[in-house]
């Protein structure tokens, strides 16, 4: 580095000082009319931090006569930054409008260097799209786009399962690498919550159970109870909500982050089929690891049932175990299991067909998460009423 | 070796940066870079690519702490204090980040009012009307009702460069401005760029390697190396492209390429 000029360079930050401390007061302007022009003074230091900007009202320039230019005078102008540029702008287009000669070459050239970049016409506020609520257009635009969504989820779920077939006859598109680590998110990584979620409904399953059962000294029956409820019903259906909110969320939010990063348009136009390298993959593990973690919930479940019975209750572990095993027939388990497989493929496709569908932007990416979990939540209770119909009418 | 602009300059040092070190983790990127950026003038952080320029950078705009060395702004230090003092200077600052950074959540407007309603007192109207302007400068009016990701990129990086003046700073950053902008599009931001400095007095300090962009508006600089991690050259563009006699830097502002073995294969 050069040695620097100590001297001038005091010097100029004492000059720097120096303007920085005349103030020339508030931002000022003043129309004056007089011999064969019209004197704009702009006066003051115009500085938007220090707010109280001036503005140019439409009629300023109704006293300038006819055809006679209007000249800025600058003397007594102070610091000024973009506000000054502001309020030029309005003089300009006020003049504009009024058909009056501005002598822009009358200001400083770096103001008016800035003041030709601006467009001449006015900036026109887009007028707000027509907003009425038009409740049977709203009903038959949900209806159509219900019905397209579900025409697409299901476009998708197929498309997903000839990947599936051809992976099977050794041509598939899916990396085995993507498939273990989904495997591993959905499955070993979500033990504990679901464990800790079916312990705790089993236990308050006996709880409620063992109140009303007590009445009757029937003790024994909390086993069956919470035997039934849970390989039934709640063990699929919370297991699924759990996945829903935890991995159906997180596919969601990972494939909007890549619509956003253009990626998926990466592997568009490299004719990886978007449907078995990335959906198929997701959609395979959670069918795969639902039924798995609903067996899993059905055993933690009991055992939440039987540790309230066996502390509260006059229950030996003997006797409950037998119960239990009274109570279940095998054909109970199947029905669950089955349920939990389509929550598991219904989860991993609307998830990943949310993801697939949101926008571009970062807010996209929270909203698709919402999406997906609220959509699979709702989803998931919906799929178990009609499983429950179904089941009435085949009368298991 | 010739590979310092012998200066004339007398205008005050805006920035001094001394004997900065920069590093990730035991990973030196730069080190015992020294230079001064004067008040108005705009600067250029050349350098090929991966040589730290953005680093450098990023420590100037407070992201990223430097290991060694002082940054001083005017009678600041800007790493010395604690945060809120380093957030107070920065208040001077107007980065314009390389693809824009605009927040997606918001339209073009409320990006460049954003910093306007969160640090200033100003009526709702006047914001808007600073807000027309800002982007008027940068030609987006056009644009103001629109959000992010409707935008090409060289928009958004005019958006982004309007959101930059919001706070009308003194000190500019510009990470790659006329990176992926068509010719027209680029020597318009450079005649801006320019106008802005005239007209705001702004001191502008760019990172880039677009060098006709570079040869047009900078007019002091700093070279940096990849391979020996430090500034190798200080001085212009055009100054380093006519009397630079380091081979890099020689290479570099003809493009050509560095060649080592003195003949090539080709010709």
């Amino acid at each position: 580095m050069p040695p620097r000029n100590r001297v001038g360079e005091v010097a100029a930050l004492r000059l720097e000082r120096l303007v920085k401390t005349s103030v020339n007061g508030a931002p000022q302007w003043h129309l004056q009319p007089e011999a064969n022009r019209t004197l704009v003074t702009l006066s003051g230091d115009w500085i938007a931090q220090q707010g109280h900007l001036p503005d140019f009202p439409e009629s300023g320039f109704r006293d300038v006569p006819h055809g006679e230019p209007v000249e800025f005078s600058t003397d007594q102008l102070g610091k000024w930054d973009t506000s000054l540029i502001s309020f030029l702008w309005e003089l300009k287009r006020t003049a504009r409008e009024d058909n009056v000669q501005l002598r822009i070459d009358t200001l400083p050239e770096s103001a008016r260097k800035l003041l030709d970049l601006l467009p001449e016409i006015p900036p026109t506020p887009a007028p707000p799209p027509p907003h009425k609520f038009q409740p049977v257009t709203a009903v038959g635009q949900f209806t159509l786009d219900t019905l397209n969504e579900v025409g697409c989820v299901s476009e998708m779920g197929a498309a997903a399962a000839k990947g599936g077939f051809a992976a099977v006859v050794g041509r598939g598109m899916m990396r085995t690498v993507d498939l273990m680590s989904d495997l591993s998110a959905a499955g070993p990584a979500a033990l504990l919550i679901v464990g800790v979620v079916n312990f705790l409904v089993g236990a308050i399953l006996a709880f409620v159970g063992s109140v009303e059962l007590h009445k009757f000294a029937a003790d024994i029956y909390v086993a069956s109870l919470v035997a039934i409820a849970m390989v039934r019903e709640m063990s699929a259906v919370m297991t699924a909500i759990i996945m829903a909110g935890r991995t159906g969320g997180a596919y969601a939010a990972r494939i909007s982050t890549m619509q956003a990063n253009e990626e998926i348009d990466a592997l568009q136009v490299f004719g990886i089929p978007v449907s078995s390298y990335l959906i198929l993959p997701s959609v395979l593990a959670l069918a795969f690891t639902m039924p798995l973690l609903y067996l899993y919930g059905c055993l933690i479940g009991m055992l939440g049932g039987f540790f309230v019975s066996y502390i509260m209750l006059d229950v030996s572990p003997l006797g409950y175990f037998h119960e239990t095993l009274h109570a279940l027939p095998l054909d109970q388990f199947t029905f669950g299991f089955i349920k939990s497989l389509v929550f598991g493929t219904f989860i991993g496709l609307t998830s990943c067909r949310i993801g697939l569908k949101a926008g571009r932007s970062a807010a996209d990416v929270g909203i698709a998460a919402t999406k997906a979990v609220v959509v699979g939540i709702v989803g998931v209770i919906a799929l178990d009423a009609v499983f429950a119909v179904i089941a009435n009418v085949i009368g298991i | 070796m010739n590979n310092q602009m012998p200066s004339t300059d007398d205008r005050p040092v805006m920035i001094d940066v001394n004997d900065v070190t920069l590093a990730f983790g035991s990973r030196v990127i730069q080190h015992d870079v020294s230079f001064q950026v004067r008040r108005g003038s705009i600067f250029a952080v050349m350098g090929g690519s991966g040589c730290g320029k953005s680093t450098l950078l990023k420590s100037m705009i407070g992201l990223l702490r430097p290991t060694h060395g002082t940054y001083m702004v005017q009678k600041d230090d800007y790493w010395s204090g604690d945060d809120e003092s380093r957030v107070k200077i920065g208040r001077r600052f107007g980065v314009l980040f390389q693809s824009g950074a605009l927040w997606s959540s918001m339209t073009v407007g409320e990006n460049v009012a954003l910093p306007m309603q969160m640090f200033t007192k100003l009526e709702p109207h006047v914001i808007r009307q600073l807000v027309e302007l800002k982007l008027g400068l940068v030609g987006m009016l056009h644009a103001i009702d629109q959000y992010p990701s409707e935008l090409s990129g060289g928009m958004r990086k005019r958006a982004g460069l309007a959101r930059a003046m919001s706070l009308d700073p003194d000190i500019l950053f510009f990470d790659e401005p006329s990176a992926g902008l068509d010719p027209i599009t680029s020597a318009r931001l450079d005649e801006l760029i320019l106008n802005l400095r005239d007209g705001l007095g702004a001191t502008i300090i760019i990172v880039s390697h677009e060098l006709s962009s570079l040869f047009h508006i900078a007019d002091d600089g700093i070279f940096l190396d990849a391979d020996q991690k430090t500034a190798i050259a200080h001085g212009s563009p055009t100054w380093l492209r006519d009397h630079c006699t380091d081979p890099t830097v020689h290479a570099f502002m003809h493009r050509e390429q560095l060649d080592s073995s003195g003949t090539h294969g080709n010709g």
